[in-house]
C-alpha cells in the first residue's frame, strides 16, 4: 500500500516539539500512535509535509494522582495503559472498561486517549466518559498553554479548538464527589467497531435523591454532546425507574443523529434512550463500574 | 538521536536498530517504511504477512516490546531501538512453541495466512494470562481475522496450550 513521503522529526521535549510545530506551521501532523494518522496516509486522506513522532516523550505517557488536581493522564498513554492502570481501576472503573471496548488488542496497545480525543470523531469512545468525570485538558504551544473542560473542545465532526502549533499535553480527571459513573456502547459486533451509540454517564447519588448528574452522547450528534434537558429532568429528583425512563427519552429528544451505514437516525435516537436508562440505572446501583 | 543519510539524488535514509527475536538488526531505511515491510523485505521474515495494510485484519501482528501490533500502521523508524518478535522468534531451539504445537494438532491452521498473527496474540495472551477463560482468548484473538472462519479449533488450541498439553481433548 503506497505512503507518501515526508520528513520525519523526533523532538525531544515538548518544548522543542512545540517549536518545531510553530516552525513547520500547516504541514505538519502530530503523529502520536500512528493508528489514524498512518491510516489516513495510505488512504490519501492526508499527505502531510511534516510528521512530528512523540515517540521520545516518554513523560506524557504517565498516569498519577496529584493531591489537589486529580487524576492527570499523559496525552500518550495508551488505551491499554488505561484499561490495566490500577489507579483508575480502582478510582473510575467506567473509564478503563471504555478504552477496553474501543479496539482490538493490538489498536488498543498502539492507540493513544490523545489521538482519541484530538482526532474530533464523534464515534470516539473516550471522550463522551471523561467529559462525564468532568475532565479538563492542558493544550501546550510555544506561546504558553491553556487549559479548558474537555466538553469546549470540540466544534463539529473531525473538528476541534486546537490552534495550529498546539499539543494536548494532558487530560486531569478532577477528584469530585460523584458515586457512579459507566459507558454503555452499542457497536454491530463485539470487537472494534465502532459505537452506533454510546452513553456515558457520572452520577453523585445522596440516599434516594439524585443530587447532580452528568449525561454524555457519542454518535448522536455533530460532536460528543452533553444532553443537558435530560440532566436537568433528573438533578434533585428521587431515583425511580420512571424518572430514569424519562431522562432517555428526553435525551434521545435533544440528541441530532445521522443516517449512516451503521444505524439510521431514528435508530440511533431509540438507543440514546435506552443506553441512557440503562446506563443511568447502572451507575447508580453499582457505582463507578 | 536518529542517524540519518541523504543520498545524492535527496532521498533521505534513516539507520534503525530493532532487536528482532533477540537479535539486534540495523537496517537503512526511508521514513515513510512501514515496519511490516522492513520486516519482510530488508529482514526476510516474511512470517509476518500483509493483509488489509490498514489495522483491520491482523495477519501483520508482531510483538513490540512483548505486546501485540498491527506492524502495517507502524513506521519501522517508530520501532527504532524496540523489542520486536516476529513468528519466527516463537519456536526455540528448533522446537515449536506449545501453542504451535497445539494448533497443528488441533486442525486450527487451515489456509494459513491468519495464522503468524494467531499464535503471537495467544502467546501474548499466555504470558500475561497463563490460564484464560474461554472469553478471555477469544478476546485476545479478535483483532486477527481468519476468513476461513475457523475461529473454534483455534479457540480450543489455545486453550489447550494453556492446560498445559497440545492434543485434543478425549471425546
Amino acid at each position: 500500500m503506497y505512503m507518501p513521503d515526508f520528513e520525519y522529526h523526533t523532538p525531544e521535549t515538548l518544548t522543542e516539539a512545540c517549536a518545531l510545530l510553530d516552525e513547520l506551521g500547516e504541514q505538519a501532523t502530530v503523529l502520536a500512535g500512528g493508528t489514524d494518522v498512518l491510516h489516513k496516509m495510505k488512504v490519501g486522506k492526508l499527505a502531510p509535509g511534516h510528521l512530528v513522532s512523540l515517540k521520545n516523550l516518554d513523560d506524557l505517557r504517565t498516569i498519577s494522582h496529584e493531591p489537589g488536581r486529580g487524576i492527570v493522564m499523559g496525552a500518550l498513554t495508551s488505551h491499554n495503559a488505561i484499561y490495566t492502570s490500577r489507579l483508575l481501576q480502582k478510582r473510575y472503573l467506567s473509564l478503563p472498561m471504555a478504552a477496553h471496548t474501543m479496539a482490538s488488542n493490538q489498536i488498543c496497545n498502539m492507540g493513544t486517549v490523545g489521538g482519541n480525543i484530538v482526532n474530533g470523531v464523534p464515534s470516539a469512545d473516550l471522550p463522551p466518559i471523561l467529559i462525564a468525570l468532568n475532565a479538563s485538558i492542558r493544550l501546550v504551544s510555544s506561546k504558553g498553554e491553556r487549559t479548558m473542560p474537555l466538553e469546549d473542545f470540540f466544534h463539529g465532526s473531525a473538528e476541534t479548538v486546537i490552534a495550529p502549533g498546539e499539543l494536548l499535553a494532558d487530560i486531569t480527571i478532577p477528584d469530585q464527589p460523584t458515586t457512579g459513573s459507566t459507558y454503555m456502547k452499542f457497536g454491530l459486533r463485539r470487537s472494534g467497531a465502532l459505537a452506533v451509540v454510546g452513553v456515558a454517564v457520572s452520577v453523585t447519588v445522596k440516599g434516594d435523591i439524585l443530587e447532580d448528574v452528568r449525561i454524555v452522547l457519542a454518535s448522536a450528534a455533530p460532536t460528543v454532546m452533553r444532553a443537558r434537558k435530560a440532566e436537568d429532568r433528573l438533578r434533585g429528583k428521587k431515583i425511580s425507574d420512571e424518572l430514569l425512563a424519562e431522562a432517555g427519552e428526553e435525551a434521545a429528544a435533544e440528541s441530532r443523529p445521522r443516517d449512516s451505514i451503521r444505524g439510521s437516525a431514528e435508530y440511533r435516537r431509540n438507543l440514546v434512550g435506552v443506553l441512557t436508562k440503562r446506563a443511568l440505572r447502572k451507575a447508580i446501583d453499582e457505582g463507578h463500574s | 538521536m536518529l542517524q540519518s543519510i541523504t543520498d545524492k539524488d535527496g532521498v533521505k535514509r534513516y539507520l534503525i536498530t530493532l532487536k528482532v527475536n533477540g537479535d539486534a538488526k540495523t537496517v537503512l531505511v526511508k521514513g515513510n517504511a512501514i515496519l511490516t515491510n522492513v520486516l519482510r523485505d530488508h529482514l526476510d521474515l516474511t512470517g509476518t504477512k500483509k493483509g488489509c495494510e490498514l489495522g483491520d485484519c491482523g495477519s501483520c501482528t508482531v510483538l513490540l516490546d512483548g505486546k501485540p501490533v498491527d506492524s502495517c500502521l507502524m513506521l519501522a523508524v517508530e520501532a527504532d531501538g524496540r523489542e520486536i518478535t516476529t513468528i519466527e522468534g516463537v519456536a526455540a531451539n528448533g522446537a515449536l512453541d506449545a501453542i504451535q504445537e497445539s494448533m497443528i494438532n488441533h486442525a486450527a491452521v487451515q489456509c494459513g495466512y491468519c495464522t503468524p498473527g494467531m499464535v503471537l496474540s495467544a502467546k501474548a495472551l499466555l504470558t500475561r494470562n497463563p490460564h484464560p477463560t474461554e472469553p478471555e482468548v477469544r478476546e485476545a484473538i479478535a483483532g486477527n481475522l481468519c476468513r476461513c472462519t475457523g475461529y473454534v479449533h483455534i479457540v480450543e488450541a489455545v486453550l489447550a496450550a494453556s492446560q498445559g498439553r497440545t492434543a485434543p481433548a478425549e471425546h
